[in-house]
């Protein structure tokens, strides 16, 4: 097997407690956690409330730096990255929020919220930019003269589809995804998952998919983690965590979700 | 043809019949209605379900119910309580009925707590209001009604605030509120929404214990198919205001017949299949 994408070794994130003073013990988010992602698959991390899978996800974002453990992508640790090479893994690494209300800028219009990334990154012309906005706007199922409209006069689906124009518009390896569809109603949800599919092969990405949501989960992973209070207490195909969980939480997880017998079969 | 109702069969009439009901409101751009015509029964014992997305006018309907629309809202069309009419009674004959005979459960507990109010104080309300009790027998009732909804150490937790509480114990203790005064009806607008997973499989168990127990009507608002599925015996599915269909909820999903319930069940992802999104 070749080297994986996203390699997580041994990470922890203990965020410190009490003020100055005062020092509590701190608070261990994630605890010991090794994960990896090969090319163009999915991996899902699924828990509740304070699990720790979206400092997880940051940290892979290099939004928050882990106390212990490395983070490699594409064979480098980010961490270690500097200048040129900081800017090059960025491009390589986007992200889509959970929240389409808070992920844009309210008073940018689409069409610069969509050309912020590729002025920042210094690609194309002006008129090129215009032209790869406008094909990627009709590939997320949108009319391209959205374009001029502000994010709040868009609903929550279209502005989702915007946040995958944007995450895959400077052409990266990797996105992440954090609950990208908890906030939509089931009709519109299953739209855009579909959509995030459709991308996902057509530019050949690898994602980590994090969502409390299991059904979600079983339908867009390859491969699952289990995470409970900052730890991964189970990983496997997507396949096998869901038709037999070996972990006692995985299996409360899956027994506590509210879908009855004769769903099953359906 | 009607489809069979076991909860209806030997009972008089509803605990809830909701006729042609509509919910108006004045906008500049003319009249913006987002209820529209429903009819809809809650039989004693039963647990109904309503189902939509968001605009649907499934909380609409759940707060019309409760008389607590927001301002500005004009109902039209019939809703009674055990017979009782509850369109065109006052505002204080209609208090004297909240929290007695027909309690509501919010859907964001945290929001619907007084923060600087013990839970005690909170949950004995009922009594305080309708009953007219003494403090000293509203507490030992309240202590009865957090060790009924599985609060563990009442005695003490009585005396907690609410940011003392977990998630699943505010929506626990909101619940015990709604229970006080056993009243015929509970309405529960999606009193699992913000809860995780594991919580939430508790809360419903509990609701279904409150009915079997204490033989409470309940109306479930939810936009989650799973959550009908598993709690509720009769479900009727809303769309723009309308309902769409209503039946058993095993026919529901075995054979829905509205074309919007077909696309909800289709749209909706589950843990025991997976469908074609992939490639």
């Amino acid at each position: 097997m070749s080297e994986p994408v996203v390699r997580i070794e041994n990470v922890s994130k203990v965020f410190r407690q009490g003020g100055l003073f005062n020092r509590a013990p701190g608070f261990k988010a994630v605890s010991n956690v090794s994960l990896s992602v090969a090319k163009n698959r999915t991996l899902g991390i699924v828990g509740e409330s304070g699990s720790g899978k979206s400092t997880l996800l940051r940290m892979v974002l290099r939004l928050i730096q882990p106390s212990e453990g490395r983070i490699l992508v594409n064979g480098a640790e980010i961490w270690s990255l500097r200048g040129g090479e900081l800017k090059a893994m960025r491009r390589q690494v986007q992200p889509i929020f959970q929240n389409p209300a808070s992920s844009f800028n309210p008073r940018q219009t689409i069409r610069a919220i969509l050309a912020a990334p590729l002025e920042v990154h210094g690609i194309g012309s002006a008129a090129e930019r215009r032209e790869r906005i406008t094909t990627l706007l009709r590939r997320v199922g949108l009319d391209p003269a959205i374009e001029n409209r502000l994010p709040h006069q868009l609903s929550g689906g279209q502005k989702q589809r915007i946040a995958i124009a944007r995450a895959v518009i400077l052409g990266p390896s990797v996105v992440l995804a954090d609950e990208p569809t908890s906030a939509l109603d089931v009709s519109v949800q299953a739209q855009v998952l579909k959509l995030f599919a459709d991308i996902k092969y057509d530019f050949g990405l690898t994602t980590i998919f994090v969502s409390h949501n299991l059904a979600v989960i079983r339908e867009v992973s390859d491969e699952v983690a289990v995470m409970r209070r900052g730890e991964v207490v189970e990983q496997g195909e997507a396949d096998r965590i869901f038709e037999d969980p070996q972990h006692d939480y995985t299996r409360e997880l899956l027994a506590a979700v509210p879908s009855p017998a004769f769903m099953a079969s359906a | 043809m009607r489809e069979y109702r076991p909860h209806a069969q030997g009972a008089a009439r509803p605990a809830l019949a909701i006729r042609e009901l509509t919910v108006d409101f004045q906008r500049r751009s003319g009249l913006l209605r987002t209820v529209d015509k429903v009819s809809l029964d809650v039989w004693p014992k039963e647990i109904v379900g309503v189902i939509g997305e968001s605009g649907s006018g499934k909380t609409m309907t759940a707060l019309s119910a409760m008389r607590l629309l927001p301002h500005g809202a004009k109902i039209g069309g019939a809703i009674a309580l055990g017979g009782r009419d509850l369109v065109n009674i006052g505002e204080s004959e209609m208090r004297a009925l909240r929290g007695d005979r027909i309690a509501l459960i919010p859907q964001d507990a945290m929001q619907s707590l007084n923060p600087t109010m013990r839970v005690g104080r909170q949950v004995g309300e009922p009594y305080e209001f309708h009953r007219k009790q003494s403090y000293g027998a509203i507490w030992s009732k309240v202590v009865e009604l957090l060790r009924a909804v599985k609060i563990a150490d009442p005695e003490t937790r009585v005396r907690d605030y609410p940011h003392q509480f977990s998630g699943g114990m505010q929506q626990r203790a909101m619940i015990a509120m709604g229970l006080a005064l056993d009243p015929e009806l509970i309405i529960a607008d999606e009193p699992t929404t913000a809860l995780d997973v594991t919580v939430q499989a508790r809360i419903l168990k509990l609701l279904r214990d409150i009915r079997d127990e204490r033989g409470s009507a309940i109306l479930f608002i939810t936009h989650e198919l799973g959550i009908v599925a598993e709690l509720c015996d009769w479900v009727y599915v809303m769309k723009d205001g309308k309902v769409v269909e209503d039946g058993p909820v095993k026919r529901i999903f075995e054979a829905p017949k509205a074309d919007y319930t077909r696309m909800l069940l289709e749209a909706t992802p589950s843990i025991h299949r997976r469908k074609g999104a992939k490639r």
